[in-house]
């Protein structure tokens, strides 16, 4: 058997932190290999390892069964190996072939028509599509990752990493990588994909090595695999994977949003007249492809956005309808805040629009409570003690509560921000995406938080990607399909086909919105 | 006809000084430091050169011109080069404060010139001088050819050089990998790292050859437009304001600061000439709000730009920060 490229006992540790503790595992020529992990089991540290970005501590690399040396990136590359980080690595300023150019050799001439000419070549021989002139900053998300992937086979790379690539894209995006990849693989090339979507695990790769908290739990073929095996194998004991869901006491309408039209700064419609209702004590999902409308809805019902005139969000505190009912549109946060009016948004972006990620746990619980009492001087004991039960009932991994956020894991950061959100008693809680990026058990910590907060009463409305947990956690399910509301689903009997179908094909008797 | 040609006459060299000096910047600010010492730095180079010459010839019984000239460009580049080291030290190597350290840089620059301009120099003018005269010296023949040789040709080798020099530089920046690399570590030094580029190094690099360049400036000021004499009146400081403000005009692209620098000459002497041109007459006291306007058409620039929002017209994207490898 052929390898591409061989780790033996590699140990790589950041100051007290073992992050991969004698891992050997192995990627044969023209395979695809999954590696999963929780968070922080140290697979990107790994994946880093071979992409030259960190130096091992102890442990051997062989590429093509001879040991080599991977101190930068451009030795990496020298061996064939490139990397397809998170974040990309890309000039926003420049044309997707200036970015092929960037990292070529000092030697090699530098003659933009010549580079396009060879990118060209490797785009038609994989089917990428790409225009090479079209500068970064113009292009999706979809079309950079393209470009990083195009950019690592212009120089020659055998073995691509390719670090959760899927995070990011819609489900036609990831099946066109997909196929991609699979072209790849014909063509001899070997590829290593991070993923935590199992079953995009069983769907792409040949076989799937597993880490456990940077340990090498093994290596089994993809096609005996199952989810559950999977997962047993991944978190080392058997996970439940069903989501409880409790049934609905005694809902009554919370609010009522109706003709919601949101327009950007270009006039396009991003909402385009969606009405529906959401009560206490349910949990609404909204599905959709992303940048479907998920993130101005949220955003408009918590006063971010500025909808059209016709548009109305109207809230109801409690069960008489009409004598305290509040008009929510034309109001900002504050205004909101102050009618008495709880509501509790954990956004898409964590660090960006959440939380400040250069405060500690304290200073970002402060962020909602400054203005209270009447003392000149801030109150800061209530905000520790909230950040101390947070880390404690939320189990927050942090050497400090003062420790900045930014610093810690993305499991952690949401544990911070929903528990925040929720200390807040709020009456509708509203989370765009709050699973992502997290491991299954974060993620079941999630569920369960917003389970208990369903049974208190609140109004829950909850974006997700992930049509089964959506189906397995909602009592209803809104589909956004273009920006307009495609159907609202009930989640005890609706089918992934049936939402996956709302998702993409727009219903026709669109006038006015679905009620 | 007259007070235009005299107009001109004046704007053309007044703008090459700032061109020199936002050519540099250009060049710093690629490479993401933002070098607000830049009337320091001219103030080093300007005296340097002045000062190098100045000594040599009086030193030496019959002084070579070429080297003279020589003598003085070498000297204002180094010195200036040297301030542009002291900015990389403190902002790449200890990553201080960047608008920190330029300002503190203006402030040094002009301090040491003016002491050892005054202790050397002790206002003493070089007006005789081979090295004034050579900077002085127009385009033979070409020069005597009527309105257009007198606008076109009557100025001396430095005014040219500078426009070469722009000239160079867009290439540079546009057509060659220096150029590619440079750019990419203004913009994103993280990725420029990953691509294998030394961002410390060609940081430093940038930042010393574009305070070099600056410092020609601040010598040709001296040396022609300032007609040999070193005078400590704060104009080099207005000048060195001027050439940054000139660098955010031309939206970070050489070719532009040909036109902007003389366009900014021109609106800075708008208040002399053109009163004279349309037969209206301004009182005294207003000049100093006229001399305003360059200022004013470069804040009209930033707000067109901004709004605008076209990311070819932004500064680089990491202009002003400092980098990191380890930052996460």
């Amino acid at each position: 058997m052929e390898y591409a490229i061989e780790l033996r006992h590699i140990t790589k540790t950041f100051g007290s932190v073992i992050a991969n503790n004698d891992v050997s595992l192995d990627v044969r020529k023209g395979e695809i290999l999954s590696l999963l992990g929780e968070n922080g089991s140290g697979k990107t540290t790994l994946m880093n390892m071979i992409a030259g970005i960190y130096y091992p501590d102890s442990g051997e690399i062989l590429v093509e069964g001879k040991p080599v040396e991977i101190r930068s990136p451009k030795d990496a590359y020298a061996h064939g190996i490139g990397m397809v980080h998170q974040h990309f690595k890309l000039i926003d300023v420049f044309t997707a072939a200036e970015n092929i150019a960037l990292v070529l050799d000092k030697h090699e001439k530098y003659d933009i028509k010549a580079i396009k000419a060879k990118a060209r070549e490797i785009c038609d021989r994989y089917n990428f599509e790409i225009d090479l002139d079209q500068k970064v900053y113009e292009m999706s998300v979809s079309q950079k990752q393209t470009l990083e992937i195009i950019k690592m086979l212009y120089h020659g790379a055998q073995l691509l990493i390719l670090d959760e690539p899927t995070a990011v894209l819609t489900p036609q995006e990831t099946e066109k990588l997909f196929a991609v990849m699979r072209n790849m693989r014909e063509d001899g090339k070997s590829i290593i994909i991070i993923t935590h979507k199992l079953h995009e695990v069983l769907a792409i790769s040949d076989r799937v090595a597993i880490l456990r908290k940077g340990e090498y739990a093994g290596t089994v073929e993809t096609a005996h695999a199952t989810e559950s095996s999977l997962t047993e194998m991944m978190v080392g004991k058997k996970v439940e994977l069903n989501i409880e869901r409790p049934d609905p006491v005694n809902p009554h309408l919370r609010l009522t949003v109706h003709n919601l039209t949101v327009q950007n700064a270009e006039g396009v419609k991003i909402l385009d007249h969606v009405s529906f209702d959401a009560f206490s004590g349910e949990i609404l999902g909204i599905a959709g492809i992303s940048g479907n409308g998920q993130k101005e809805l949220l955003e408009a019902i918590a006063g971010l956005q500025n909808p059209d005139k016709d548009s109305s969000i109207v809230y109801y505190p409690d069960d008489d309808r009409d004598s305290t009912a509040e008009q929510l549109i034309g109001k900002t946060p504050k205004s909101i805040r102050e009618l008495g009016i709880h509501l509790s948004f954990v956004p898409e972006d964590r660090l960006g629009m959440g939380l400040v990620g250069s405060m500690g746990m304290v200073d970002n619980m402060m962020l909602k409570s400054y203005t209270e009492g009447s003392s000149f001087i801030a109150d800061r004991s209530r905000p520790r003690h909230l950040a101390e039960s947070i880390k404690d009932e939320l189990g927050v991994v942090t050497p400090s509560i003062n420790t900045p956020v930014s610093r810690l894991s993305g499991g952690n950061v949401q544990k911070v921000l929903v528990g925040r959100e929720i200390a807040a008693a709020p009456s509708v809680l509203m989370t765009a995406y709050a699973v992502r990026g997290l491991d299954i058990n974060t993620s079941y910590t999630i569920y369960h938080l917003l389970n208990e907060q369903k049974q208190k009463g609140v109004s829950i409305i909850y974006v997700g990607e992930d049509l089964d947990v959506l189906i397995d956690l909602c009592d209803r399910i809104l589909v956004l399909c273009g920006g307009k509301c495609n159907g609202i689903v009930d989640g005890r009997k609706a089918t992934k086909e049936e939402i996956g179908l709302l998702m993409t094909r727009l219903k026709e008797d669109q006038e006015g919105g679905v009620a | 006809m007259d007070t235009l040609i005299a107009w001109i006459l004046r704007a053309i060299p007044f703008g090459t000084i700032i061109m020199y000096g936002a050519l540099g910047e250009i060049i710093t600010e690629k490479s993401g430091n933002l070098n607000l010492g830049v009337p320091g730095i001219m103030y080093l180079g300007g005296f340097a050169g002045f000062a190098s010459a100045y000594l040599y010839e009086n030193s030496v019984a019959e002084p070579n011109m070429v080297f003279c000239v020589v003598l003085a460009l070498f000297c204002a580049f180094v010195a200036a080069m040297f301030g542009g080291l002291i900015y990389s030290f403190l902002t790449i190597s200890l990553r201080a404060n960047q608008n920190v350290t330029g300002l503190a840089l203006t402030t040094f620059g002009m301090g040491v010139a003016n002491f050892f301009g005054v202790f050397i120099l002790d206002g003493r003018t070089a007006t005789q001088s081979l090295v004034y005269k050579t900077f002085q010296t127009k385009i033979p023949v070409l020069s005597g050819m009527g309105v257009i040789g007198q606008t076109v040709f009557g100025y001396g080798f430095m005014v040219y050089a500078a426009i070469v020099l722009a000239i160079i530089l867009h290439h540079v920046l546009s057509h060659t990998r220096t150029g590619l690399n440079l750019r990419a570590i203004g913009e994103n030094p993280a990725t420029a790292d990953a691509a294998g580029i030394s961002v410390t190094r060609y940081k430093y690099l940038a930042t010393c050859l574009g305070a070099g360049i600056s410092g020609l400036g601040g010598l040709y000021y001296v040396l022609d437009y300032n007609q040999g004499i070193w005078a400590t009146t704060g104009q080099i400081e207005a000048l060195g304001w001027l050439a940054v403000a000139l660098v955010i005009f031309t939206t970070w692209k050489p070719l532009n600061a040909i036109w902007g620098s003389y366009l900014f000459g021109m609106l800075y002497w708008l208040y002399q000439f053109l009163p004279t041109l349309i037969g209206f007459s301004v009182p005294g006291y207003i000049t100093d709000l006229i001399q305003m306007v360059p200022y004013l058409v470069t804040i009209a620039v930033l707000i067109i730009t901004s709004l605008r929002k076209k990311r070819e017209d932004q500064p680089p994207a990491s202009l002003g920060l400092a980098y990191f490898r380890e930052e996460r």
